[in-house]
């Protein structure tokens, strides 16, 4: 498609689409706020574990309670270190009465395997790597439902979020399609056979059923702006084998209350320690733009702490990052500066997630 | 894109326009296709000083920092202002929209820098690695 790409953790993904294919990330962010944009996200891993315990396995290595899924629902989970650090975060489906699919990270995907294998070996249950089977594509956006459903006879519109469908796709049989994304914005994920020629074919018919709806092809730069606008946490940024599930601030996704998993004795001696740093929204309140990996200065210019991802805003029009600083700087309103090229640039904390979708989309 | 035969070019996608002790100094649509959308532009105030080769400002799109090079050694005269609220005028108009105006120190630095021709065909083997 003539699309820039970029080599990300081994696979040539496209950054951005050209601008003859309405594409630039600025364009494909907004195309995803106030359309639908499509994004090739074959490079995310699938794990499949089934069998009679395999519901235990899940929850010995998973920090959410998967016992709370139905059949076809989905919950956001990780993976985590004896440390209380994390392996991955990753989606938990339900797909039937003993088997679950996680869906994880193309950086991390041998990495994920191997860790799911080796830490459910006590369990009745087989754990298969499908991360080469399936081609997932991701189609976000408020008119994302009303394209897809152009193209599969599944009752789109009764999947609530979160939950999973199957149906006919693209003249393809039984296709896994859930309501999830990252990207803060309602649409679908879907799971496809990766054989080039039927996933460009449907990829080809997405596009083409999506240009009454002004689809465009989105890469892995809006994806970016896209997540970090809605604090969705990435990899190697704001989580990673260092940082906590407390200093992330992914409690909410964190079942203490469930007797055991890997991590869970780490987090709880930390939870009584309490958080020393902790993850906050930072707006840049002067000229400059905060990039990952810049330090964070408190208002007397000593270093506080680092950004973990930082970027220009394309929806909201503002200079926005998320950084780790101590509590004591977490306050909203907080004002702090950043280094941009040896200057310290003021920036003020702000809530987040910085955008939120409005209720009457989903 | 054609590349205008009015000026000379860096190896670093800088172009440099010469009107006899002065210059003209703006980036190449090669490099604002390679940034992508360009949020923020930051030049010297009038009065700096450029030496060549030397990094004399940034220009940032919304994946990528990158920086400028000075083409040539000088003293600042004008900065376009207009870059400050409108960068994306760096996008659609590359050659037109222009960065910094210097008093050239040493003219005979332009010799070094690449002709028209010869910045296409750098540019052609850049983008086929």
């Amino acid at each position: 498609m003539g699309a820039k790409m970029v080599e990300f953790n081994g696979w040539d993904m496209p950054v951005e689409y050209p601008a003859s294919l309405g594409g630039g990330i600025i364009a494909e962010h907004m195309a995803v706020r106030t359309g639908v944009g499509i994004f090739d996200v074959s490079h995310m891993g699938d794990i499949r574990l089934a069998g009679p315990q395999a519901l235990a396995a899940v929850q010995h290595i998973s920090m959410n309670d998967a016992s709370r899924l139905a059949i076809g629902q989905a919950q956001y989970s990780a993976m985590l270190y004896p440390a209380g650090t994390f392996v991955d975060d990753v989606i938990v489906h339900r797909l039937a009465q003993d088997e679950y699919l996680l869906v994880i990270n193309a950086g991390t995907r041998e990495k994920d395997f191997n860790w799911v294998r080796d830490n459910t070996r006590q369990f009745d249950c087989a754990v298969e790597n499908l991360s080469d089977d399936y081609t997932q594509i991701a189609i976000q956006g408020p008119k994302a439902v009303d394209l897809l459903q152009r193209l599969t006879d599944a009752d789109l519109n009764a999947v609530k979020f979160y939950w999973v469908t199957r149906g006919w796709l693209g003249g393809l049989e039984n296709i896994l399609m859930g309501r999830t994304g990252y990207t803060a914005e309602d649409g679908f994920e879907i799971y496809i056979p990766a054989d080039e020629q039927t996933s460009a074919r449907v990829w080809n018919e997405i596009l083409a059923a999506g240009g009454e709806f002004g689809v465009v092809p989105c890469g892995l730069g809006a994806r970016n702006t896209l997540r970090l606008e809605g604090k969705l946490p990435l990899y190697g940024h704001e989580i990673s084998d260092t940082i906590n599930v407390w200093e992330a601030g992914l409690d909410r996704f964190c079942k203490m209350e469930k007797p055991e998993f890997v991590g869970r004795t780490a987090l709880e001696k930390a939870k009584a320690a309490g958080a020393t740093r902790t993850l906050v929204g930072l707006e840049m309140t002067d000229r400059g733009i905060a990039r990952d990996g810049y330090k964070v200065l408190d208002s007397a210019g000593h270093e506080i702490g680092y950004v973990t991802s930082g970027s220009p805003a394309p929806f909201l029009k503002k200079n926005i990052a998320l950084a780790y600083v101590p509590k004591e700087f977490a306050a909203i309103g907080t004002q702090i500066k950043v280094e941009i090229r040896g200057q310290g640039a003021g920036a003020v904390v702000v809530p987040t997630p910085f955008y939120k979708r409005p209720r009457a989309a989903a | 894109m054609s590349y205008p035969t009015d000026r000379k070019y860096t190896k670093e996608h800088e172009w440099i326009q010469v009107n006899g002790n002065s210059a003209t100094v703006g980036i190449t649509d090669y490099a604002q296709e390679s940034l992508g959308d360009i949020v923020f532009v930051e030049v010297p105030k009038v009065g700096a000083e450029l030496a060549v080769g030397k990094t004399f400002g940034t220009v940032e799109s919304v994946k990528a920092v990158s920086d400028l090079f000075a083409p040539a050694s000088g003293t600042v005269t004008e900065v376009n202002a207009e870059l400050a609220t409108a960068p994306e005028k760096v996008n659609k108009d590359p050659h037109g929209a222009w960065m910094v105006k210097l008093t050239l120190k040493n003219p005979a630095e332009l010799d070094a820098l690449l002709s028209a021709a010869d910045y296409e065909k750098f540019v052609a083997e850049e983008a086929g690695h």
